[in-house]
């Protein structure tokens, strides 16, 4: 008889192996997936993991497509380290685009040097409104975070449909969805010539350094564990649980709508409907995967980035259809919520005996 | 008396995940008597116990009944064999009447449901504990609900009656009652097994004993014969001191000084303070007595800030109205705080004991800038490992793999390394063993004797009359006089603890157990 037995102490080992070992399970489901879909599995993992990166065109593709998850994904930890399940980073992510493109419109034409920056901060500042106002919901008035911050990514992606179909609609436009091109005072510079790879990595490497020494290093970073832990623990030693709540909110929305002014700015150069296929939610499972740690969530968030792609040429080359990556993504977060369960127990094989010498172990 | 026994355990052997709670046990109860199992926290005599009532199974070893090998898979059997079990926690639903109780956890065991009330009555009028079977729990008192679980064990055809530290909740009038009670059980011919760790109840009415230590039986003896001391020296072993040398202290200027602090209940189960007079000075332990459930924790959060009480102005710390004040501000102004529950609100479970130190100590330089000092906070928590001798692998175990005891030592040597001015403590030393027990008490009297104001709120009286300079007792929300402990005669307390603040009667008598 096979018997999960608990541990006496949570492994840190399994800590680190079940996400890979989530990984590893989501290739075996994927290859029955696609055999069942009639593709040679060995073809369809090589389509999907590796020709996407095949190329240095197309590992520059991948940052891309990670820079606005990363960033994401690092102001989720920090939430869900506090034990606030904040699910809302795609809605603050498209105010940041939204808000961000304001910003930009009115350069146009100009070429100042605050173009760019102001258009960033922008877009800061629209994210923060976005996860400011679930704050205050779930702050002051005790609402839901979960549910405050889903309800705000639908009103989220209305505001900015309303937005290019009505006040940023490109009046040049011939009347399609879309807002004017920005100048290119406001776009971000490309680093490497002939790829699409833009300085919005620098800011993934400075939240990277900064979300890591926050957490580890600062005791603000301290306190928000504490918080997320234990509450109780956290009020009896005097921590400003709101002050604290209402930070990491702010920070994490400030992060997010970086992410929506960095899309803007650096990949699509003007605000169109379609600025992202579900970024904001994939940082939730980059997030865990990565184990609330900045460098995990950096190699998670590579991964998930890939499936992104991958994705897309599968439905190229394979004719599998697009939805193929969400349920990649989907196995991955449920395979790993699954192997978590060998942080606190262990696998023991049990063999029935007669009488009151019932069980031994191993 | 037949020669055949009772109850025998033998070689009993349970294994929990890193710690092995009974090894090769051997346990003999005769007919009529009853058997103290002794032993301090975590030496398995709960394990023993929930084995011997089926709920948890042995690993090896087997359990004679009557001289007849039966094995235990579950309570119902053991009620079917005559065992009865009172737990430490009451197993009542608040809500539902004294039988409807009894009918719910006896099932068939019951017997005709039409009769029962009325068996409940003379039952437990016969044994000396009126019960009115129509009551609901929620209106009965801690020893009243006792009651109900002892009752609900004698309506069985009881031959062995197990307690579970049963007088811990109790004042101690309500402790003589149970021991007359026990004592005509076992005249019944009744077995009862007595877990307790108050050595003094156990001198006074065990017939013998079996001590365990980690898991182990150390000893047996008749405890008639023996002193507290020797029974301790049994229970911790041999180089463990089990005595404090106390003198009482005056105290110097107030520090603390609560003026007819009132509160409203936030909860049902919540108890309001109301008009509580409380001065504690510098330099002195103030002791508050009380069963639990009367209003310690409100008045322990009252003043650690943890509730906040908008419209008051009724505690001061040397002279500053400290009732709006957040726990953050109140620490700044020197209060320190041991709470009731160690993990999840003193200590965080899954941190390590450094982080734990860093918990409340963050104002003693281990912060710079906003930054960690990553060396200095290792070196506190070393300090107080070291300092409080607190039983670990190292600084980098998480608090929740400390057994309570040990845990307790931690944060109170985190707290006390603080060096308050105002040091709250709930329960200092419960589930704390005996050599433990005497270091934290020397900490805190010598935290006192540098000039700490110390409020101590606990459920054991023997700790209280030894270490407060003044005590008094708690109960429903109001807080009796306070008096030297010398002057304050165990029954007046216990009148007190239940409630009866006026009386000046009665002081002559009990005091025998406490000189």
């Amino acid at each position: 008889m096979i018997k999960l037995v608990p541990r006496a102490q949570a492994s840190a080992k399994w800590g680190y192996l079940s996400p890979i070992l989530a990984v590893f399970l989501t290739l075996i489901a994927s290859s029955i997936l696609f055999m069942a879909l009639g593709k040679d599995p060995v073809e369809a993992l090589y389509t999907f993991f590796i020709s996407p990166i095949a190329n240095w065109y197309g590992v520059t593709e991948l940052l891309v497509v990670a820079i606005p998850i990363l960033l994401c994904a690092y102001g989720l930890a920090l939430c869900y380290r506090a034990s606030i399940w904040n699910i809302g980073a795609e809605g603050q992510l498209l105010t940041g685009a939204v808000v961000g493109t304001v910003m930009a419109l009115q350069f146009i034409d100009s070429s100042s040097a605050w173009a760019m920056p102001l258009t960033l901060i922008a877009g800061m500042v629209g994210g923060m409104i976005c996860s400011g106002i679930s704050a205050f919901l779930n702050l002051r008035l005790n609402c839901n975070e979960t549910l405050v911050t889903i309800m705000m990514n639908y009103i989220a992606l209305n505001t900015l449909l309303w937005a290019v179909y009505g006040p940023l609609k490109d009046p040049n436009g011939y009347n399609f969805p879309e807002s004017a091109l920005f100048g290119d005072s406001t776009l971000l510079p490309i680093l490497f010539e002939g790829t699409r790879l833009h300085v919005g990595l620098l800011l993934v490497v400075l939240a990277l350094v900064v979300t890591w020494v926050f957490m580890s290093k600062t005791f603000l970073g301290f306190q928000i564990k504490v918080l997320g832990l234990d509450k109780p623990a956290a009020h009896m030693a005097g921590y400003k649980q709101k002050k604290l709540a209402a930070m990491v909110f702010l920070v994490s929305g400030a992060l997010a709508g970086l992410a929506g002014a960095v899309i803007v700015t650096g990949s699509t150069g003007q605000l169109i409907p379609a600025i992202s296929p579900g970024y904001g939610y994939s940082a939730i499972i980059v997030a865990f995967l990565g184990r609330l740690h900045p460098v995990g969530i950096t190699l998670a968030g590579l991964l998930i980035a890939l499936l992104f792609m991958g994705g897309e040429m599968s439905q190229m080359l394979l004719n599998l259809p697009r939805s193929i990556s969400g349920i990649l993504q989907g196995l991955i977060l449920f395979f790993l919520l699954s192997c978590d369960v060998l942080i606190r127990y262990r696998i023991a094989f049990t063999f029935k005996r007669s009488g009151l010498t019932a069980t031994a172990k191993n | 008396m037949s020669n055949v026994k009772r109850l025998a355990m033998l070689g009993i052997t349970k294994e929990y995940p890193g710690c092995k709670a009974n090894d090769e046990v051997f346990l003999d109860i005769e007919h009529g008597e009853i058997h103290a199992l002794l032993g301090e926290n975590g030496a398995g005599k709960s394990t023993l116990m929930k084995m011997l009532y089926g709920v948890v199974k042995p690993d090896s070893g087997s359990i004679i009944w009557n001289g007849k090998p039966v094995s235990i898979d579950q309570p119902s059997v053991a009620r079917g064999l005559g065992i009865g079990m009172v737990f430490q926690h009451f197993s009542l639903f608040e809500t539902l009447t004294v039988a409807e109780n009894i009918a719910l956890v006896l099932g068939d065991q019951a017997g005709n449901s039409k009769t029962l009330a009325h068996r409940i009555k003379a039952t437990s009028e016969r044994y000396g504990m009126p019960l009115d079977p129509d009551r609901r729990i929620s209106s009965l008192s801690t020893g009243e609900r006792q009651r109900v679980e002892i009752v609900r064990c004698l309506l069985l055809n009881l031959q062995l009656l197990i307690l579970d530290e049963p007088t811990s909740v109790l004042t101690p009038q309500e402790v003589d009652n149970l021991f007359k009670t026990l004592r005509q059980l076992t005249k019944e011919g009744c077995s009862v097994l007595f877990i307790s760790h108050k050595l003094h109840e156990v001198t006074a009415l065990c017939d013998s004993a079996t001590i365990l230590r980690a898991g182990k039986v150390t000893g047996h003896c008749h405890p008639k014969d023996e002193t507290s001391e020797s029974i301790a020296r049994m229970m911790v072993g041999e180089d463990i001191a089990i005595s404090n040398d106390c003198r009482r202290s005056l105290g110097t200027d107030v520090f603390a000084n609560i003026e007819n602090l009132s509160t409203k209940s936030m909860g049902q189960f919540d108890v309001a303070l109301k008009n509580i007079n409380l001065q504690v000075k510098r330099g002195e332990i103030v002791g508050i007595a009380g069963i639990a459930g009367n209003g310690q924790e409100e008045l322990l959060k009252a003043l650690s800030g943890e509730d906040i009480h908008p419209n008051s102005k009724s505690i001061t710390f040397t002279g500053t109205v400290v009732d709006q004040l957040t726990p953050l501000q109140r620490r700044r102004l020197g209060l320190a705080f041991v709470p009731e529950d160690r993990l999840g609100r003193g200590a965080v479970p899954d941190l390590d004991l450094c982080d734990n130190a860093l918990l409340t100590s963050f104002d003693s330089g281990l912060v710079k800038n906003g930054f960690l000092q990553k060396s200095k906070i290792i070196e506190l928590a070393d300090k107080i490992i070291k300092k409080y001798k607190v039983k670990t692998a190292g600084n980098h175990d998480a608090a929740a793999s400390l057994s309570g005891g040990n845990l307790q030592k931690f944060i109170v040597g985190r707290e006390i390394d603080q060096e308050p001015n105002f040091l709250l403590m709930s329960h200092p030393t419960w589930g704390v063993d005996i050599g433990a027990q005497v270091a934290i008490h020397d900490a805190i009297l010598q935290l006192r004797d540098r000039g700490c104001a110390i409020l101590i709120v606990s459920e054991d009286l023997d700790e209280l009359y030894k270490i407060s300079d003044r005590l008094g007792a708690i109960c429903d929300g109001q807080i009796s006089q306070f008096l030297a402990p010398e002057a304050l005669p165990l029954v007046k307390l216990g009148q007190w603890m239940a409630g009866d603040f006026d009386t000046t009667t009665a002081d002559n008598k009990g005091v025998s157990q406490h000189d």
